[in-house]
């Protein structure tokens, strides 16, 4: 009998999931990459809390109130939202199969993820020509580093989409392409998460 | 071109670190030449190098581990005879910079790159055995976490010849590794080591977690796992939760040193003692990161030795995952001196002594165990009882330490040295020891020297008290740690019986290796062919030593906890155990080289950021990009076994008789 066939049996007749012998590969691969996310929810939890202690220390330079514009960050979220919500078809168009619904999705993924992040520059370089930059201040530090590093998670997200997309055309849908896309998603729903905290913390509760 | 190396980054006017250097250089280029001339490069790469069998990984870990224990040793040594000279007025031979450097090395180099791969290479070798499965759950993962962990240990031992190592501790606490006042580049070695390698950790700490929780053989349900399983699952856990805390804490003192940011800076609003807060968020689940496999490993040698199932096995789960969660509210007690009030103080404190309830428990658990069993006087016995008795000394030092008020007192002093060296030598080091003996048929096919290793132990032991004993009453002199010399006449016995202790501890660590020449060339003699040397109870047993590469033929049916010892005992659940043995072909993973590229070209992103070569840096990044996507595009990740093969091996194996 193979794994998969023990498996099938097991889960017919009751035994315990705890006790049906080793898990799919699927789902070993999706479960070592949610441990994955939660590591990295866990560097940025330091983040947070490194901003949380320096948020006042301005050292007389400008505070996140005279500093932060709401609108752009407004839209920059949205861009991000949504982005979550293109992934989320995508995903399921990886799961059917169907090449042209997954260019079209992702493609749309990648565009929205990219405007995030080109405001995102823009807002940093207003902050750098204002003389806000990292070093002005320990909030300014933190926050450069808390936002920055959220963004370099955007952009390796989508240097990984555009390798996945280049991997669904070279290999095919076989399931290693597969697991590799579910995890993408994951990790990008991951980033909005993140985000709605940076969102929440950083800019509406800037004093 | 090259940033800040130059000819000068190279110290040819100290003459101890020139010849340390000449004396590694000549033995290791004797040992390159000697695999070079005897042809093994082919046979090095094939089976180890590229190896992403879990057995070959934990081998890998624990030579690590070894070597680097006779670095760090050497560290222990110097400083060692520098305090048992530098009394009253003299000044030693260690000139104070060179000595901040030695007790900063020896510390990064003990907990990361000894104790880390010890422990890490055990749990690599024995979990998959243990829980009747066929690898981890990512066997190329694994391999790049051990390479990268290699790639740190490359990097520290390339301070001692090329620039200097950090003079800022162990921890190199702010402001003090700040660019200000550490401008060279010994913090920048230190950090981006521990980054590398820390990395390694993390992948490693994932992977252990998903095969503990997710790869079980059919019918090992949670609470039929072998307790070793369980403490090493509370320490990966630990790992996943506590190693990015490191990496972030890390990342932002490498943004102050590099990119002039103010995180722990004295200026501009920054906060040394955020840093002091969150290294410790991680440090403190460190040291049960260490410890809980070590107790798991006493947990399997204690039952086996005794003949005994293990005394209150849901108790000792129990305990184990408390301490997992309350190793995360403990940290402040490393420096109540900061003043942080009393009621935080006094929140800390009981927070600590109330880990001591757990430990408790299990002692008494071990004790339990013991108590009426017929107790096999073997190596792994004898550090499992040395461990019991040190332990509980270290432990009730650090219950003393956990009131605020006494900490006052010893803070930073020798009393401290002596505790967490109580409980790291009598606890993880003494745990490593009885694993590595427990462990060593099973992955080489032949038992060690039982003399040789008694011998090793009592040097240990006895070695381990005589050298830090006297650290205790010092503490209580007054003496603090990282003191280069003092005045005191009286602390110079005290220091002097200190260094016969680390010189005995010296003969243990000569006696291992001389344990290990002497089991290879007894081999013959020593050959464990029945696959179960100890009369074990657990899965790793039942099958042959070594195993065979996809370690069970097939997978083992669990109905019980110490499933091989029940099945031993009756011939029906033998049948069980074993199923029916009808072979099936086999994927294994192929040999991968891609973890030894990724420390490759980690090891030199890592160097040229250190020198701040920038384009070097550069050429790493695109290594590293260049062997993810090649392993990303790799389709040819298995190899077949056929079931005649896999037959054909399992058959000329015992326990297929006995089955039968």
């Amino acid at each position: 009998m193979s794994a998969a066939e023990q498996l099938l049996v097991a889960s017919a007749t009751g035994v315990p999931l705890s006790q049906r012998g080793p898990a799919p590969r699927r789902v070993v691969a999706g479960f070592g990459f949610w441990l994955f996310l939660l590591s990295d929810i866990v560097i940025f939890a330091a983040l947070f809390a490194a901003y949380a202690v320096l948020s006042a220390e301005t050292a007389g330079g400008p505070s996140g109130a005279e500093l932060f514009d709401h609108k752009h960050v407004f839209i920059e979220t949205l861009c991000l939202l949504a982005s979550s919500v293109t992934c989320g078809f995508g995903s399921l168009a990886v799961q059917r199969a169907e090449a042209a619904s997954v260019y079209f999705w992702m493609a749309l993924t990648f565009l929205l993820g990219g405007t995030f992040l080109a405001l995102e520059m823009g807002e940093f370089r207003d902050l750098l020509v204002q003389g806000a930059g990292p070093s002005r201040s320990a909030f300014l530090s933190a926050f450069f580093t808390l936002v920055g590093t959220h963004g370099l998670h955007v952009t390796i997200g989508l240097c990984w989409l555009v390798v996945m997309l280049m991997q669904m055309a070279t290999l095919g849908f076989r399931p290693m392409v597969a697991r590799r896309f579910f995890c993408f998603g994951l990790f990008w729903h991951a980033l909005d998460i993140v985000w709605v905290g940076v969102f929440t913390i950083v800019y509406l509760g800037a004093r | 071109m090259l940033g800040r190396l130059t000819w000068a980054a190279i110290p040819f006017d100290v003459p101890i670190v020139m010849t340390t250097a000449a004396t590694i250089g000549v033995v290791l280029g004797a040992v390159l030449l000697l695999v070079t001339v005897k042809g093994w490069w082919p046979y090095l790469w094939r089976e180890w190098i590229t190896s992403v069998d879990h057995k070959r990984i934990g081998v890998m870990y624990m030579i690590l581990g070894l070597l680097m224990l006779v670095r760090g040793f050497a560290d222990a040594l110097m400083m060692r005879t520098q305090l048992a000279l530098a009394a009253n007025g003299t000044m030693g031979y260690l000139p104070p910079e060179h000595y901040d450097q030695i007790f900063s090395a020896h510390g990064t180099i003990m907990i990361f790159f000894v104790a880390m791969p010890f422990v890490i290479g055990l749990m690599n070798f024995a979990l998959p055995l243990q829980l009747g499965v066929r690898d981890v759950a990512f066997p190329v993962l694994n391999s790049v976490s051990f390479w990268l962990t290699a790639a740190g240990v490359l990097l520290v031992n390339l301070s001692l010849v090329v620039g200097e190592f950090s003079r800022a501790g162990w921890l190199a606490y702010p402001p003090l590794s700040e660019l200000a006042y550490s401008p060279g580049v010994g913090v920048d070695y230190y950090l981006w080591a521990l980054q590398i390698s820390g990395m390694g950790t993390l992948l490693s700490g994932i992977n252990l977690t998903t095969t503990i929780l997710k790869l079980r053989a059919p019918g090992m349900g949670y609470g039929r796992m072998p307790v070793f399983c369980w403490t090493a699952l509370a320490s990966n856990l630990l790992i996943v939760a506590a190693f990015p805390i490191l990496t972030a804490t890390f990342a932002m003192l490498l943004l102050d040193r590099y990119c002039g940011f103010h995180f722990f800076t004295n200026e501009l609003g920054g906060n040394p003692m955020m840093y002091v807060n969150l290294i410790w968020i991680w440090g403190h689940p460190e040291v049960y990161i260490l410890i809980l496999p070590a107790f798991g490993v006493f947990s399997e040698v204690i039952a086996t030795f005794s003949g005994k199932p293990l005394f209150g096995y849901r108790s000792m789960v129990m305990a184990t995952m408390a301490i997992c969660v309350l190793s995360f509210l403990v940290w402040l007690h490393h420096f109540f001196t900061m003043g942080a009030g009393a009621d935080v103080n006094g929140f800390f404190g009981i927070a600590t002594m109330i880990i001591a309830v757990p430990t408790g428990v299990k002692i008494f658990n071990w004790l339990f165990t013991l108590y009426g069993g017929k107790i096999r006087f073997t190596v792994p016995i004898y550090w499992a009882l040395g461990f019991m008795a040190t332990f509980v000394i270290g432990g009730m030092t650090g219950v003393l330490m956990a009131i605020p008020p006494a900490d006052f007192v010893l803070h930073n002093s020798l009393f401290l040295i002596a505790h967490f060296h109580n409980v790291i030598i009598g606890g993880v080091v003494f745990g490593v020891m009885a694993g590595y003996s427990y462990w060593f048929p099973k992955a080489f096919g032949f038992k060690l020297n039982e003399t040789l290793g008694k011998a090793v132990f009592w040097c240990w032991c006895i070695g381990f008290y005589l050298a830090f004993v006297p650290l205790y009453a010092l503490g209580l002199m007054g003496a603090t740690r990282r003191m280069q010399h003092y005045t005191d006449p009286q602390w110079q016995p005290l220091m002097q019986v200190a260094l016969v202790g680390a010189l005995l501890i010296f003969c243990g660590i000569i006696l291992t290796a001389v344990q290990l020449a002497v089991s290879i060339r007894a081999r013959h003699r020593n050959r464990d062919l029945t696959g179960d040397p100890w009369n074990g109870r657990t899965l790793e047993w039942s099958i042959s030593s070594p195993p065979p590469v996809w370690n069970f033929a097939l997978l083992p049916q669990v109905a019980r906890t110490d499933a091989f010892w029940a099945a031993k005992q009756n011939p029906q659940e033998m049948t069980r155990l074993m199923g029916q043995r009808n072979y099936e072909s086999l994927h294994i993973p192929r040999n991968n080289p891609t973890g030894f590229f990724v420390a490759f070209f980690a090891f030199i992103l890592g160097f040229a950021l250190i020198w701040r070569i920038w384009w070097l840096a550069v050429v790493g990044l695109i290594g590293l990009l260049a062997v993810g996507l090649m392993q990303a595009w790799r389709t040819d990740g298995e190899m077949q076994f056929t079931a005649d093969e896999v037959a054909a091996a399992d058959r000329t194996y015992p326990l297929e008789a006995r089955a039968a």
